[in-house]
Order: structure tokens, then C-alpha cells, then sequence
């Protein structure tokens, strides 16, 4: 693996049955890298998380952590190696109390935040943490879910759509909080739409469309071509 | 309705309440419909049964070991069968269930043969009656009826103030994502098994006394437990609890006052509260 490196994919394809969603997808990306997935609807860019996280099984390719061949490691493995994963419908559960969801994943790796640490961070979920996940709106579920991989100390986060839905000044805060972990080497793989946020929080962009990437952007190019990438995501 | 019909049905619904707890805590956390539940409460019941005629061991201890052991063979099977079947549809596991239910339920006709046998507490703690108001009322019942509601709130306990128990509601609620979090649910499985099958074969030990030990026993309650279970919220603990005391004073009622439909009333109840609320009284649609 070259120098530096955390996460590295090899011609990754993915399958729904005959369907295929993922063609030949090669990255590569170093520690304390932030990146995006850009695409439209339907590209593959969840599709691309659940595979690396081990939640889609129907995959062809060589995905490696950390130096770790991933085929080899289930999904809790892969977790527990340091992998942290904010799925697209956040995940919260309706019969766990806010403070039982963060406790979930078992704590691991150098940096695992300390619940004080996330209730600074977050005074509305301190506020609420003996209320069941259910009851929470759904900008407080989005900040549970990504409050809850950094209180298991995961050091590549796998965001799918963190700022979708949620208001500006949300997403203000979530700005400062990945900066925050980043600078405590957190890598974070993320798919956004919100090109503002992406050049904001990211180092460097990936195209997905029609399942293959199609082109690699830095934030220099993101902001020149903002309208042709817009027409591509069909937004 | 009498206050020793209202005392007869809490008993009824306290086995109701033990057994489909084990049910759904099983149901929750595997997805499996598991039809050898009914077996394993008659098992429980043989075991409280064998003890005292093979080895002369009383109610006492058979309250303990008849669980203990059941629960072992159930973890055996889960590990041996159940186990294989996970990434198949849930109807394999349910048919698997059925299968072992009734291969158990033959092998003790086999051996024990379908006759019921009477089996005593021996206890003297337990024996005689206790007056309430201004009737009497077997001390025995009396004890199932709190030491079933006993065990009930020692697991809600352990499914809502305890880590494990906050893996298995997070596993009964979304169990792929519950694995992609870190959490090892695999290694909870067998001993969760397990603990389903102990719940089931206490009921069957507190039943021994009450009526007669036969291999049948299993195959006629655990229909009326899936109506429970389906009451109460598939996958609920709380909603079996409610709902298998509350069905077996309601069936006590159909019984005092019309006795031809006391059978059908669980059934009709349940009919009602589908229509009403399908996911059960405690159910949400996520958790079912
Ligand atoms: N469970 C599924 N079964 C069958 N096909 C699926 C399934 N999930 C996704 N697909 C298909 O796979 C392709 C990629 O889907 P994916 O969810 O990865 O896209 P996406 O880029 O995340 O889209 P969006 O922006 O809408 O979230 C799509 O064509 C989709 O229809
Ligand atoms: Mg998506």
C-alpha cells in the first residue's frame, strides 16, 4: 500500500441481483483525507458506503483498511477496526434512549469522544438523552448519528447525505464539527449534493455516474464547474 | 365473575405471559417463529417431573434445573439447526421449528407415552390454602401468579437497564445496522436462544402441578401463545406480558359467563385488535 494510505479500492463492482450498480470503482484515499462522492440519484454513491462497510455483500474487488483485506472481515469487524458508517436514513433507534444510542457501538480506537465531550458539542442532545431516539426531529438525529461514530472513536467516517434536510445553521455546525475531527486525523468519506458544503469541508471530489467514476475534482475545479457538475447530478 | 376466577385467569395468563416472553425475545432477536416453543415448555414440565420420580429432587430445585438444562439443549439446537438457516427466508426457520416440535413431542409419547402424570409439589411452604376476603385460595397459585410476574420484571429489567439487553432490543430493531456499528450480535444469539427456551420450560415447570404432564401438553398452548405474541406486538416484551395476562383474565371471563366461546375468545381478540392497531398493542411497525 502506498505511503500513507488508509483506504484503498480496486476495480469494485456491485451487483443488486442482475442489476449492476458499481463498475470497476478504483480510489484510493490517505489518512486524515476528506472526499466526496458526487452524483445524481440512483449513481451508486450509498451503494459504494454499504460496500465498504459490509452491509452490501453482492461485490467484486479488492477493498483494503488499513492494510486489511476487507473480504476477509464482517461487518462488525470492519466497524471495529475504526470504520464508522452514517447510513442515509441516519439509523436512530425508536427503542433506544438518545444516550443508549450513542453507547451502542462499543468504543474503540485512539480517540473515542467521551459523552461530556458530545454533550459540549451537542446541548440539545444532552438535553434529551433519556428520551427514546424516536423522539428526536430530524436535524437531532442527523447530529446523533454522526455524534455517535465519533463516540466510538471510528477514524474513517462514511457519511451518506449528512447535511440532507437539515437547516443552514445545522449545517454551519456540522462544517465546524468535521473540521474539528479532522483535525484529530479523522479520514471522512462522504456523499453530498450540497457542492457549497463539499468544497467547504473537503479535500478533494469523486464523480460517480451511472456507477463509475467518472472524473476526479479538486475544490479549484468544483467551484469553475459548478454548472456542468450541477447538469451532471441533474439538480 | 368471582374473585378465585379473576385469581384462576392471572394463573392461566402468568404461563401465557412466561412463555411468550421467551417467544418474542427469541422472535425479536432472530427472526425466528419458533413452533418448538410449546415443546420446550412440556419438556420443562417432564423435567420437573423426571426429577422428582427418577431422583426424588422436589419442586424446589426443579425449578432451577428443569430451565437450566432445557436451556442448554435449546442453545445445542440452535447451535446445531437454527443456526444454518439465518440467511434463508424466516418460513425455513419457522418449518425447522415445526419439524423439531414435533420430533420431540413423538420421542416423549415414545418414551413416556401419552397418558398424563400427576406430579406433586412437594413443598410444604406451598401446600394448603390462603384466605382472601372471604374465600380461600390455593397458596401453590398464589405463587405462580408472583413468581411469574417476578420473572417477568427481572427480565424487563435485564432487556431495558442492562448492555446486553440494550443489544438485543438494538438487534430486535435493526439488525444489520447493529452489526455495522461494531456490535458482535452473533455471539449474543445462542445464549439469547437460550434464555427463550428457559423461560418457556419455568412455565412448564410451574405447570406440572396444575394439571397433568403429558407430551401433548406443549402443542395446545402454543397456539393460543402466538395470539399473545401477536396481541402484545410481535417482538414486544412488555406487549406479551400485558397481553398474556390480559388474555388469560379475559378467557377466564368468556369462561364464567359463556363458556362455549371461551376457546375462540383469544382468537376473536385478536382478530379486534389487528384490525385496529395491526402491529399489535405494543408493536411499532419498525420492530415488527
Ligand atoms: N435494494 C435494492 N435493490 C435493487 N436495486 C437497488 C437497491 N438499492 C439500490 N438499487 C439500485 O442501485 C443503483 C444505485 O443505488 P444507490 O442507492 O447506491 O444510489 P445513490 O447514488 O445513493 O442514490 P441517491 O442519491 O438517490 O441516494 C440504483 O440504480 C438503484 O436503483
Ligand atoms: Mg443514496
Amino acid at each position: 500500500m502506498p505511503d500513507g494510505s488508509l483506504l484503498s479500492v480496486e476495480n469494485l463492482s456491485a451487483w443488486y441481483g442482475e442489476a449492476r450498480a458499481l463498475s470497476d470503482i478504483s480510489l484510493e484515499m490517505r489518512k486524515g483525507e476528506t472526499v466526496t462522492l458526487v452524483g445524481r440519484n440512483g449513481a451508486g454513491k450509498s451503494t459504494m458506503l454499504r460496500s465498504l462497510i459490509g452491509l452490501h455483500k453482492q461485490v467484486r474487488g479488492r477493498m483494503t483498511f488499513g492494510g486489511a483485506d476487507l473480504s476477509r472481515l464482517s461487518a462488525s469487524q470492519r466497524a471495529r477496526r475504526g470504520m464508522g458508517y452514517v447510513p442515509d436514513d441516519r439509523g436512530i433507534y425508536a427503542t433506544l434512549s438518545v444516550e443508549e444510542n450513542l453507547l451502542l457501538p462499543p468504543a474503540i480506537g485512539p480517540d473515542p469522544w467521551s459523552l461530556e465531550r458530545i454533550y459540549a458539542m451537542f446541548p440539545n442532545l444532552r438535553e434529551r438523552r433519556r428520551h427514546p431516539g424516536s423522539k428526536l426531529s430530524g436535524g437531532e438525529q442527523q447530529m446523533l448519528a454522526i455524534a455517535r461514530v465519533l463516540r466510538m472513536g471510528a477514524t474513517l467516517l462514511l457519511l451518506d447525505e449528512p447535511t440532507e434536510g437539515l437547516a443552514p445553521v445545522l449545517v454551519q455546525q456540522l462544517v465546524v464539527l468535521l473540521n474539528e475531527a479532522k483535525e484529530h486525523g479523522v479520514t471522512i468519506l462522504l456523499i453530498e449534493q450540497n457542492l457549497r458544503f463539499a468544497t467547504a469541508v473537503a479535500d478533494r471530489h469523486y464523480l460517480l455516474v451511472q456507477g463509475k467514476i467518472a472524473d476526479m475534482l479538486t475544490n479549484e475545479e468544483v467551484r469553475v464547474r459548478e454548472h456542468q457538475i450541477l447538469e451532471y447530478m441533474g439538480v | 365473575m368471582s374473585v378465585v376466577q379473576l385469581f384462576n385467569g392471572l394463573v392461566t395468563g402468568s404461563f401465557y405471559a412466561l412463555v411468550a416472553l421467551g417467544l418474542s425475545i427469541i422472535f425479536g432477536m432472530m427472526r425466528v417463529v419458533n413452533f418448538a416453543h410449546g415443546a420446550f415448555y412440556m419438556l420443562g414440565a417432564f423435567g420437573a417431573y423426571v426429577l422428582l420420580d427418577s431422583w426424588q429432587i422436589g419442586f424446589w430445585w426443579a425449578l432451577i434445573l428443569a430451565p437450566l438444562a432445557i436451556g442448554c439443549f435449546g442453545m445445542v439446537l440452535e447451535r446445531l439447526l437454527f443456526r444454518r438457516l439465518y440467511a434463508l427466508d424466516p418460513l425455513y426457520n419457522f418449518l425447522l421449528s415445526f419439524a423439531v416440535a414435533t420430533i420431540i413431542q413423538d420421542a416423549m409419547r415414545l418414551r413416556y407415552g401419552a397418558q398424563g402424570k400427576p406430579y406433586r409439589v412437594t413443598s410444604q411452604l406451598l401446600s394448603g390454602v390462603q384466605h382472601i376476603g372471604s374465600t380461600f385460595y390455593p397458596k401453590y397459585r398464589l405463587f405462580v401468579i408472583v413468581f411469574s410476574i417476578l420473572v417477568c420484571v427481572v427480565v424487563w429489567f435485564l432487556v431495558e437497564r442492562t448492555r446486553i439487553g440494550m443489544v438485543i432490543r438494538a438487534a430486535t430493531e435493526k439488525p444489520d445496522l447493529t452489526r455495522a456499528l461494531g456490535v458482535d450480535v452473533d455471539r449474543w444469539i445462542t445464549p439469547v436462544f437460550g434464555f427463550g427456551v428457559a423461560l418457556a420450560a419455568l412455565g412448564g415447570v410451574l405447570a406440572a402441578a396444575m394439571q397433568q404432564v403429558r407430551p401433548s401438553m406443549g402443542e395446545d398452548l402454543i397456539i393460543v401463545i402466538f395470539a399473545v405474541v401477536v396481541i402484545g406486538g410481535l417482538g414486544s416484551i412488555a406487549g406479551s406480558v400485558v397481553a398474556g395476562l390480559a388474555i388469560g383474565v379475559i378467557a377466564a371471563v368468556g369462561e364464567a359467563y359463556y363458556a362455549q366461546v371461551s376457546s375462540t375468545l383469544v382468537f376473536i381478540v385478536m382478530a379486534i385488535v389487528l384490525l385496529i392497531r395491526p402491529a399489535g398493542l405494543f408493536g411499532s411497525v419498525e420492530g415488527a
